[in-house]
């Protein structure tokens, strides 16, 4: 640290507003803090010390309305998927959805013959990453999280759906 | 107490009451007619020689249409005495649309029998009398029909969700779906 004095004449960095908001946002993803079976358990330990997910900025937030990421961790049972719902719909935008492991991504081992599981949290809820696994290792829910930030770093958040579709028709009346 | 002796005082307490007793398999088990139920347990829960004071499991059983029954199983524990009892009764089973089959409610006499019949009615269809709050209690209020029963076909949708593993899946043609496999969200189907 010693010749790294600090000067006060810092650099300069050159970005644009766009990326600078997707690196804030993919910088601290809060996801919301529940879970529904064994899943949760791996996601308790992706979040404790040993895989330490607070790192990327993502520590579990106790309500949708402070969340961006909603991990669904377990069995979707039809008792609990309007609940889900009802908590996905809570959250502010913009929202994601992680999928943690086969029961949530398609039913999973009750695929055929759990007539109380939803196959597939996306038949209720939009989706962005799906992690695999019976329950995925906490490796694989911080690779499900390296994609999501893939996702969002991609977007274009300061453009509104409607801007970009004036924008759209202007160059098709030119 | 051996199940002889168990078997010996019920029946002469109860002697108009045809009591059967199975004591080939490893676990005895006595016989009772259904609507006989409430009273035998109530002796069997206040009779200070057997005083069966705890009420391990109710059981439910559909035993298909080829038998056309159900049972019940009531597994017993008297705790100072350290004694057991398996009491089981037999009744016919409905056909869908019928009333369901009739038991007495044990929940007054044990009052962990209340969660236990409230399963039994939630997963089995069957009516417990005398039962104070006779609700499911594991599936939603508002579930059609009793999932562990043999005849039992599930419902197509439950508030707008595909139930079915193939019906929601993309491409997959459902009953009653006009475009299947998009707009899953949608708030129509909400």
């Amino acid at each position: 640290m010693s010749e790294r004095i600090k000067t006060g004449d810092g650099g300069i960095i050159l970005t644009n507003a766009e990326d600078l908001m997707n690196w804030a946002r993919l910088s601290s993803l809060w996801p919301m803090g529940f879970g529904l079976a064994c899943c949760a358990i791996e996601m308790m330990a992706a979040y404790a010390s040993n895989y330490d997910l607070e790192r990327f900025g993502i520590m579990p937030r106790p309500s949708p309305r402070q969340s961006d990421v909603m991990i669904v961790a377990g069995t979707v049972t039809f008792k609990m998927a309007d609940r889900i719902r009802r908590l996905y719909e809570q959250m502010p935008e913009p929202r994601y959805v992680i999928s943690m492991g086969s029961c949530s991504n398609c039913g999973g081992p009750y695929w055929e013959h759990g007539y109380h599981v939803v196959k597939g949290v996306d038949r209720i809820i939009p989706v962005d990453v799906y992690v695999p696994g019976c329950p995925p290792r906490p490796e694989a829910l911080i690779g499900g999280f390296m994609k999501l930030q893939e996702k969002i770093r991609g977007e274009h958040p300061l453009a509104p759906e409607l801007f970009l579709e004036m924008e759209a028709a202007e160059t098709v009346a030119q | 107490m051996t199940f002889q002796e168990i078997t010996a005082i019920i029946s002469s307490q109860f002697t108009d009451i045809e009591i059967d007793a199975d004591a080939k398999e490893p676990q005895p088990v006595l016989i009772v007619p259904v609507e006989k139920v409430g009273e035998i347990c109530k002796f069997l829960h206040e009779d200070n020689r057997l005083y069966f004071d705890y009420l391990a499991c109710i059981t439910a059983m559909d035993n298909g249409a080829g038998l056309n029954t159900m049972e019940v199983i009531y597994n017993l524990t008297s705790i100072p005495y350290g004694h057991d009892l398996m009491l089981k009764a037999t009744f016919p089973r409905n056909i869908p649309g019928d009333p369901l089959p009739s038991v007495p409610t044990v929940s007054h006499i044990w009052r962990t029998a209340d969660w236990h019949e409230r399963e039994a009615f939630d997963l089995m269809g069957i009516h417990f009398e005398g039962h104070p709050d006779l609700r499911r209690i594991l599936l939603p209020e508002d579930w059609e029909g009793h999932p562990l029963r043999k005849d039992y076909s599930v419902q197509d949708r439950y508030h707008g969700i595909y139930v079915r593993y193939e019906a929601g899946a993309p491409g997959a043609g459902a009953p009653g779906a006009d475009t299947p496999g998009d707009g899953a969200f949608s708030e129509d189907r909400i």
